[in-house]
Parts: structure tokens; sequence; C-alpha cells
């Protein structure tokens, strides 16, 4: 068969062709990804990441709704430029139980991954409505939207798709448990799908995030979330050189 | 289509392919330039390099880590190596640039502030490396050059402090954060009662032309039990910078914007505002774990330079 093989068929059979041109680039993209599947230290072994509680994780959503990732990349690199600028660089794990992970490579606007407690609450509010009211230079648009109702009547269903990506959402009793001891109970607590929307109505009163505590509002979502970003792992406790060699 | 004879094309003498389309379109076979084919060879022995010092092949649940070296400090103060790596390489920069400021840094953090202001050297550093800092951390809430917003965020550089403009006091603002309260008396005062104290208020400072009998009516709630204003504010109206309250008989606004207020009525009824909603804002994030406690005490004196550090 091969002796009758012809360059010239590839070239001149699209069908062939179109196979054979995605066999050699697929061979390209599964040495590059598939051995991080297999290489025990890509993922890197810290305390403290957790999934996000059904508030974050709503405004995680309005994050990915609103384009937000267009503009802004959640990675820093680890270049002494971006950790001056953005603080520590970006482990893996940090972004474990992101599920699509939001890392991007487009910044129009600054890196977000470390941009929980950098700023107020009312910082972000007044920066979504309006912001060149607080940077003049911006160029992000308006979203005065967000200080609309949330809708959080889907939020178990929404938890149960990311359980099964595998984000370790509780939907029962031993899973419950499971979280307990892994994350601790107070924790746990915030991952359990059958009392989701209790929880995020709860965390949006006490945190009032919005500025106004008698409404859950898109924006407390997408504030809570920003908040979050990156305050998971307490670098003051790691050393850096432990980092160093999980690559 | 294409009959398959090789050799030179009887047109031109070139080498052709063989490859004949349309009676007489024949595709010519010229030999690559020499610089071409051997540049193509040196990239290949390029990657031979690379691969042997870079990390690069998967090996089981491994991967070649390759020979280059990266020497950076551990945590025990002992020299280290690791094999390349963007991170190592991240550490060993970051410790070489820090032994470039620590004689800075040394110096500032021995030296009382007073003492770091008046060392022109030292002074020129706190200026050049406090504004990169300034700008990236502080610039988004205080603005580029420190003058706030009003209605949210303090003008850092006048010589009125909510909380205190003295080193220390400016120290503990950065590294712990702030959290400005101050109660809503909507529901518990009627409107004429916040009209009062609204007179009283602007009266303190004579932003405004107010009625003399509603000031002396606000002043008496002001600072009775009732209103209870001047357990804040204090019985004079200056503030207490131990728990921010702020100092009414000054010029400086931050919450009711006063000075943008065009007539009494505007003036008034911006504090009146204030004084029945009550802040639940005015929040200063912690920069203790965020920022170093060197990068603190250089802001600390940043800030202090702004304006009417005291």
């Amino acid at each position: 068969m091969l002796k009758n093989f012809k360059h010239e068929k590839v070239e001149t059979n699209a069908g062939v062709l179109l196979v054979l041109t995605m066999l050699a680039i697929s061979a390209g993209g599964l040495v590059e990804i598939a051995p991080l599947f297999f290489i025990k230290d890509t993922m890197e072994n810290v305390p403290g990441v957790r999934p996000y509680t059904p508030l974050e994780q709503r405004g995680r959503d309005i994050y990915i709704r609103e384009g937000c990732y267009t503009c802004h990349s959640q990675m820093i690199r680890p270049f002494r430029d971006e950790q001056l600028r953005y603080g520590h660089y970006s482990l893996a794990a940090e972004s474990k139980y992101d599920h699509p992970f939001q890392w991007g490579s487009k910044r129009t606007g600054p890196d977000l991954a470390r941009v929980g407690g950098k700023y107020s609450n009312e910082w972000h509010v007044q920066h979504m409505i309006q912001p060149k009211s607080v940077v003049p230079e911006s160029v992000m648009p308006n979203y005065p939207w967000l200080m609309s109702p949330l809708d959080y009547a889907d939020i178990g269903d929404r938890m149960r798709a990311l359980r099964v990506a595998g984000v370790p959402y509780s939907a029962n009793k031993e899973e419950y448990q499971r979280n307990v001891e892994k994350f601790g109970a107070d924790v746990a607590k915030t991952l359990h799908i059958p009392d989701a929307r209790n929880i995020l109505v709860a965390q949006a009163q006490e945190g009032n995030f919005d500025g106004d505590r008698a409404s859950v509002t898109e924006m407390d979502a997408l504030v809570a979330y920003l908040q979050v970003l990156g305050t998971m792992v307490d670098f003051s406790k790691i050393k850096p050189e432990d980092l160093v060699k999980y690559r | 289509m294409a009959d398959h004879t090789t050799g030179p094309s009887p047109a031109s003498g070139a080498q052709t392919t063989g490859h004949v389309w349309d009676d007489d379109l024949q595709e010519f076979n010229n030999p690559l330039p020499a610089w071409w084919t051997y540049g193509f060879y040196v990239t290949i022995l390029f990657a031979l390099v690379y691969w042997v010092w870079y990390p690069s092949w998967p090996v089981g649940a491994g991967f070649m880590t390759g020979i280059g070296k990266v020497t950076y400090v551990n945590a025990q103060g002992e020299e280290e190596s690791w094999h390349w790596n963007t991170r190592a390489k991240l550490l060993a920069e970051t410790q070489e640039a820090s032994a470039l400021q620590k004689p800075y840094f040394d110096r500032i953090a021995s030296l009382p502030y007073e003492q770091v202001t008046q060392d022109p050297e030292l002074n020129s550093f706190v200026v050049s490396a406090g504004k990169a800092l300034f700008s990236e951390n502080c610039a988004a809430c205080h603005q580029a050059g420190g003058q706030g917003k009003i209605g949210f965020f303090p003008n850092l550089t006048d010589d009125d402090w909510l909380y205190g403009g003295s080193f220390e006091r400016i120290h503990a603002s950065i590294a712990q954060g702030r959290r400005g309260y101050m109660p809503p008396y909507g529901e518990a005062l009627n409107a004429a009662r916040i009209d009062e104290l609204a007179h009283y208020v602007l009266s303190l400072s004579g932003a405004a032309q107010v009625d003399a009998a509603k000031v002396a009516q606000g002043k008496e709630l002001f600072n009775s039990h009732a209103g209870a204003c001047y357990y804040c504010h204090g019985d004079n109206g200056k503030g207490r910078q131990d728990i921010g309250s702020a100092n009414l008989t000054d010029q400086v606004w931050l919450w009711a914007n006063v000075p943008a207020a065009e007539g009494d009525a505007a003036k008034l009824d911006a504090v009146r505002k204030v004084i029945a909603s009550g802040l639940d804002k005015g929040v200063m994030p912690a920069w203790q774990g965020r920022l170093s406690a060197e990068q603190i005490r250089l802001l600390t004196l940043y800030v202090h330079e702004l304006g009417g550090g005291k």
C-alpha cells in the first residue's frame, strides 16, 4: 500500500488532507499537555485553597457573563515587574476549582489574580458603576446594571454542574462530612448544595458588598468574588524555595 | 492532469518537479539557498542544546530537568540551587534587587522618621520609591496626586487628618486599615431636628449663612443625649482622631460635598443627607501582609510628605 502512496494523493484529496493535518497538529498538543496530567509536581500542595462560596461562584458567573476576561487576566507570571505590581505569582493550585480558569493573556486592564482585599467594597461599587469617576484615565466601560437584583434561584443547579466537573460541593451528608475533614466546618457549610440559597443571602447581607444590606444584587456577588481573588493562600506561611521546587 | 517527467524545463532549463498542469504549467524545483539550509540545521542544533540545558521532555512522572542551575538563598540563609526555572530565577533576581535596596531600607528602618526626612539622599529614595508604591497601591482611591475624592476617599495633601497626621498614626492607618462609621439619624430624629443639626454643623465652619435660631436649637441637640453627636465629634465639633470622627469646624469636607453645593440651601441639604443616612463606608484596606514592613514604612514617609503631615 505504502508503495503506491504518493504525496499527490494527499494534496488532491481534501478528506485525507484534513485528517492527516489534524493528526499532525494534535501530536504537538498532546506532547505539551498530556504529560502535565502525569507529572506529580504540576499542582502545588498548599493549604487554604477552597471552592468558591455560592455568592462568590455566582459573582464569577457574572464576571464571565460581562466578559471581564476579555480585558483582565488572572495570572501573575513569575517575573519581577509583575511581582512588584500585582503581588506573588499565581500558583496552579489557586485555580484548581476554576472551571474554566480565567488566566487569560489579554491585559487591557490590570491583572486581577490578587485584587482581593486591595480595594474597599465601596471603591469596587463606585468603580463598576463609573470607572472614570475613580480612575480618570480608565477606558473601562460603565456597568451600572450590576446594581439590579441577583437571580440566584438556580444556584443549586450551578453548583451541581460544577460538582460533576470535580468541584467538591457536597450534595449529601457523606460528602459534607468529607468537606468538614478537608476544609473545616466553617468552609464546609458554605459548600453544601441543599443550603446554597440561604448561604448566599447570608453572605451578601453580612458582607454588605454593594453598600445596601436590604437587597441581594449582582454587585454583591461580583464584589464578593473579586474580594476573594488571590487571598486563599497565606504566602507568609510558605517558604519561597518550596514553591521553586514545584517546577 | 499531471504527468511525471522530471528534468530540466525545455523552456528555461531549470529543474522541475515533474508536475504539469493545464498542458504546460510546470512546477520548478530550485534548491534552497545554502545559508537557509545551514540556518535550518543550526536551529536543530540549538534545540538539542536547549533540551540539555533547560527543563524539556517529560519522562514518566517527571521530566528532564536540564543541567542549567539557579542559585538563591533559602529561608535558613543558606545558598541553594535548583534546576533552571522561572520561579527560581525570580527568587534569585528578587534577592539581588533587595540587596541593592537594602542599605537604604536598613537606614530608613533604623532612623526615626524625622531624621529620614532630613537626610537628602534617603529623602530622594523615599520620594522615588514611594511614588511607585503609591501609584500602584494607593492612587486608585486617593488619586494620583493624593488629592482624594470628595464623597469617597480622603484628601492626603491637606493638613486635615481624620485619624491623625503623625508618622505613627499614618503608619497605623496604612498597616491596619480603617473603617468609618456614623449611625443614621433619619429614623431617630424627624426632618426638622435634622435640619437644625445641619444648621449648627454649617455654622461651626462658617460655610453657609444660616438661621441663628435653628443653630441654637441644633447646638443644644448636638450636645444632648438625644442627638449625641458630641459622643464622637466632641462638644466643640472638632472631631476625635482616635476614632476618626470628622472635624466639623474646618473647611475640609469628605462626605457632604459642601464646597461644590451652590447656595446655602444646597449646602444644608448635603449635610442633612449625611446626618439622615449615616455612613457605613470609608473603609481603608489593611496593607499589612500585602505590603512588606519596609514598604509600609516607606509609604508612611511618602504620605506624610504629600501634604500637611504633623
